[in-house]
């Protein structure tokens, strides 16, 4: 397999040839094209969005505007002013949690969260039932690391009011059957909210056919800037909440005793934007748009299958989550038998292969597994079939410093 | 990091004390007791010391982690026991300055075994893991019993 984007695209990665980037769930390396349009906007339309009536200010606000339809396209999203900006999807699930999880989940109600999450999709929900008096459950998993419906439907009681859940699992790769727990959410009248941070960069993703009432991502990991990502929510729940921050841009008209909102999707983006990171995001959306989200997935599949079956021939390495790559997006997260994930992680480090070792902001998944780290390596559209070759003879070689001699 | 320097982390001593820990179980009769932990990588262990008058009887660890964690805290156990408060103080300032001081931090003769412990200075990332065991012998003999961190 080569790559499916050329390698030289990649400024980062074209500057250090021999380095084997295998972190891509933590964050994508960039493409020129992201880094030129984020510049571009500081040279030819910097000045602050909304704000000035003249002619840069106007290409300001032109461009945000514009990134915005262009990102809610990439996500199939029809209706562009649900979509939120915000720093990722730490701060959108945060701006979720505040704005609508305090208006609308009392004392007695119940909040619902899997396992698998990431602590961006655990703790605000786990916080807001402590602050609430609300009761909070956890869905527990299958043997691989998959979603027990049974177990995730007996939890799924009437005064359930939310389902929070990821799309895609970043410490294992699970991919979750959105449809299904959708549905289950709306049979009892509960918000669906999908942590779509590993979803959108490695499938094709429609919000708008998924049916969830909540979505939020990243941009640095769909190949945009750091420090800019969003959240689609249904129109009709965005009506319903509260403001998160308050300030400049959010307003309609401030009285000197009261204040009026501004309309969406403004009133719930405070202050000054970061237009230029839209920009550069929506410049990653139509590099990927050229590459194909279909073929994305392609690739990624092939490289974890031949990832699974060098681990598997090497033997001592046990693989995390679904076994069928049908089931498991661009993540092969494993433990060495005898060698701790740390060491692993230092040992592939000198071999200039760099993948990440730990719990992946997700302790509640770890400790169901009894470990305290794994070794995750994560693939994207620069990776090839020799990056799988490095990573395993970089465990081969970590094997035999451990061995006992 | 080249190869050298995984060669001078990872030296046989280092993992002669990963495999084989010495001094690694409980101490009923302990007079002090800390708790240390790693929240980047989830190392935890527990040292318990024996103090008699002024002199260390005793001093033991339970715990999972990584190679580096483990043998840190074995060697630690060889090499406190015996010693008074002051000369394990000293020991551990010594063993401080050697693994955060970088690549070319002091390594003396004086510190025997522990100085396997060198090559940590080369990797800043695993400085935690080399000074856990060293933190929480500290506060077991500052007092009976809590948690340290790292952090
Ligand atoms: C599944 C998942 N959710 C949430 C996050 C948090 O994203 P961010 O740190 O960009 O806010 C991440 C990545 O760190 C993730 O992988």
């Amino acid at each position: 397999m080569s790559a499916l984007a050329p390698r030289g695209d990649f400024p980062l990665l074209a500057a250090q040839p021999t380095l084997c980037y295998l972190d891509s769930a933590a964050t994508a390396q960039k493409p020129r094209a992201v880094l030129d349009a984020e510049r571009a906007f500081y040279e030819t339309a910097n000045a602050n969005p909304h704000r000035g009536a003249y002619a840069p200010s106007a290409a300001a606000t032109d461009a945000y505007a514009h990134a915005r339809r262009r990102i809610a396209r990439f996500l199939g999203v029809a209706d562009a002013d649900t979509m939120l900006f915000t720093r990722g999807t730490t701060e959108a699930m945060n701006l979720l949690v505040t704005g609508w999880g305090r208006t609308h989940v009392r004392a007695g109600d119940r909040i619902v969260v899997t396992r698998l999450e990431h602590h961006a999709n655990f703790v605000p929900w786990q916080q807001l039932a402590l602050a609430v008096g609300a009761e909070f459950a956890i869905a527990e998993l299958t043997a691989t690391q998959e979603i027990d419906l049974d177990d995730l439907r007996a939890k799924v009681t009437p005064n359930t009011k939310v389902i929070a859940f990821g799309h895609v699992s970043n410490a294992v790769g699970t991919i979750n059957p959105v449809a299904e727990l959708v549905a289950i959410a709306h049979g009892v009248g509960a918000l669906a909210v999908c942590d779509g941070a590993q979803g959108a960069p490695h499938l094709a993703v429609s919000v708008d056919a998924l049916g969830v009432d909540a979505y939020a991502f990243s941009g640095h990991k769909l190949l945009g800037p750091m420090g800019i990502g969003g959240i689609v929510v249904r129109r009709s729940v965005l009506e319903r909440m509260a403001p998160y921050q308050f300030g400049g841009d959010m307003i309609e008209f401030v009285g000197d005793q009261a204040t009026t909102w501004h309309a969406l999707p403004h009133r719930f983006e405070a202050g000054t934007p970061n237009a230029a990171g839209a920009v550069g995001l929506a410049a990653a959306c139509d590099y990927l748009d050229a590459l194909g989200m279909a073929q994305v997935r392609v690739h990624e599949r092939a490289l974890i299958e031949a990832a699974d079956a060098a681990l598997h021939a090497v033997g001592g390495v046990r693989i995390l989550g679904p076994s069928e790559s049908a089931r498991r997006s661009g993540v092969v997260s494993f433990m060495i038998d005898g060698v701790h994930p740390h060491d692993a992680a230092t040992l592939l480090d000198g071999a200039g292969v760099c993948v990440r070792a730990g719990h992946h902001c997700a302790q509640p998944l770890m400790r169901s597994l009894g470990v305290a780290a794994t070794v995750r390596a994560s693939f994207y559209v620069y990776s090839t079939a020799e990056d799988v070759a490095r990573l395993v003879a970089a465990v081969r070689s970590a094997q035999e410093r451990f061995a006992i001699d | 990091m080249s190869a050298p320097d995984l060669d001078e982390l990872y030296q046989s001593i280092i993992l002669d004390h990963y495999r084989r820990p010495r001094n690694f179980r409980a101490l009923p009769e302990a007079t002090g007791e800390a708790a240390g932990r790693n929240p980047l990588c989830g190392d935890e262990l527990t040292v318990w010391v024996k103090v008699d008058g002024d002199t260390i009887d005793e001093v033991t660890f339970q715990g999972s982690g990584c190679a580096i964690s483990r043998a840190s805290a074995s060697l630690m156990t060889a090499a406190v026991k015996g010693k008074t408060r002051a000369e394990a103080d000293a020991l551990f300032t010594q063993v401080h300055a050697m693994v955060t001081g970088g690549a070319d931090a002091p390594a003396p003769e004086s510190l025997g075994s522990v100085r396997a412990l060198a090559g940590v200075g080369r990797f800043p990332m695993r400085v935690k893991c080399a000074s856990l065991a060293w933190h929480a012998l500290k506060a077991a003999l500052e007092r009976p019993a809590g948690a340290v961190s790292t952090e």
